[in-house]
């Protein structure tokens, strides 16, 4: 398609890169992300990619914008308190980067719709707050073979790990169950620094760069733990899990479940 | 035998808000025992009533998860750094 004067000036900086190039800034400007969650992972996560001119970001996000999540999603402003959170999402990127095509999904995301919604884009970005969820975008993904970035934060500590089905490990190969209700308090109630949303976020966008620009390694049967706390980064190495209940051997989910039920949220009828 | 256990944000309330502690073990399963004698509370986080493992908390040697090892019954050797890793779901 070639590109046009205004964006090689805009790109510049990263087009001179020795494995982007003009071929590589036409990846990113044909690649399809799709966020689910514009809150503090999605937010930094969605400004990067569309500074980068990632060309088609969908966002999903069903919440409006409280003055309580400006602290760290910063992907919204004070102006657009009480707004749909993809419509502000696309707002601000359309401000950033006229070249990249926002579809705003608001809508909570479950297991009859995702198949839908995630089935035009390259990759997925996990950007979601609990546990059903992770669950059903990581099946989905797992089912409909799409890479998936993950990333959780809490408190002053950071994970992510990306997923490629088939050749590396899930995120029920890394947790195969999740913590029941309770053990596991939400940032609501735990707390949050924004700057590790930012780290993680962040480092989200950059997996999902990596994969369009058919790049570097990305962290794909490895976990990265980083605590603010210390600034430290480490890595894991995560397996594929032969039992593993969705990708491994005799794989027993082999449809979408009941995913506030499978994280015990609501009791099988 | 000295080995340095990483103890995860959740559950360092259990650890007087110590990040870092040693534990002498010769194996896994003797560390969350020695664990628990220093910080009452702890191993009760980390398995369940069966004493195994919790399926979201993950207990890693160096760089490996034990589950993929031997899981509790994984040998410790002095130098080994142990990093208890919980699932997180905030966003």
């Amino acid at each position: 398609m070639g590109l046009r004067e205004d964006q090689i000036e805009r790109y510049s900086r990263q087009i001179i890169l020795p494995n982007i190039g003009g071929k590589g800034q036409e990846k990113l400007l044909n690649g399809k992300v799709l966020i689910i969650g514009a809150g503090g992972l999605g937010s930094p996560c969605a400004l990067y990619l569309a500074s980068a001119g990632v060309g088609r970001i969908g966002i999903v996000d069903s919440d409006a914008v409280e003055i309580n999540n400006l602290q760290r999603q910063i992907i919204h402003s004070t102006a657009n308190v009480n707004k749909p959170k993809a419509e502000s999402a696309k707002e601000r990127i359309n401000a950033i980067n006229p070249d990249v095509e926002v579809i705003p999904y608001k809508l909570r995301i479950t297991s009859k719709n995702i198949l839908d919604v995630i089935k035009d884009y390259d990759i997925i970005v996990d950007g979601s707050d609990n546990f059903p969820t992770r669950y059903l975008v990581n099946d989905a993904c797992v089912l409909s073979k799409k890479p998936l970035s993950h990333g959780g934060i809490f408190r002053y500590d950071g994970q992510a790990m990306t997923i490629m089905p088939g050749q590396s490990a899930c995120y029920r190969c890394l947790f195969p169950e999740p913590p029941p209700p309770g053990l596991a308090p939400s940032c609501q109630e735990a707390g949050i620094l924004g700057a590790v949303a930012g780290v993680i976020g962040t480092i989200q966008a950059n997996e999902v760069l990596k994969y369009i620009l058919n790049m570097g390694n990305l962290l794909a049967g490895k976990l990265l733990v980083f605590n603010a706390l210390d600034s430290s980064f480490r890595q894991v190495k995560v397996p594929r899990d032969p039992k593993c209940p969705v990708c491994g051997e005799k794989p027993t989910v082999t449809k979408l479940i009941d995913y506030e039920e499978f994280c015990q949220l609501r009791k099988k009828e | 035998m000295s080995i340095k256990v990483r103890i995860p944000t959740p559950l360092q309330k259990l650890t007087e808000g110590k990040a870092e502690v040693e534990v002498e073990a010769k194996d896994v399963r003797g560390l969350i025992e020695d664990l628990d004698k220093n910080f009452p509370g702890i191993k009760d986080r980390l398995c369940d009533d069966k004493g195994r493992i919790r399926r979201f908390i993950n207990i890693y040697v160096n760089e490996e998860d034990v589950r993929f090892l031997q899981q509790d019954s994984t040998p410790l050797i002095d130098g080994d750094e142990v990093s208890i890793i919980p699932a997180i779901a905030g966003g």
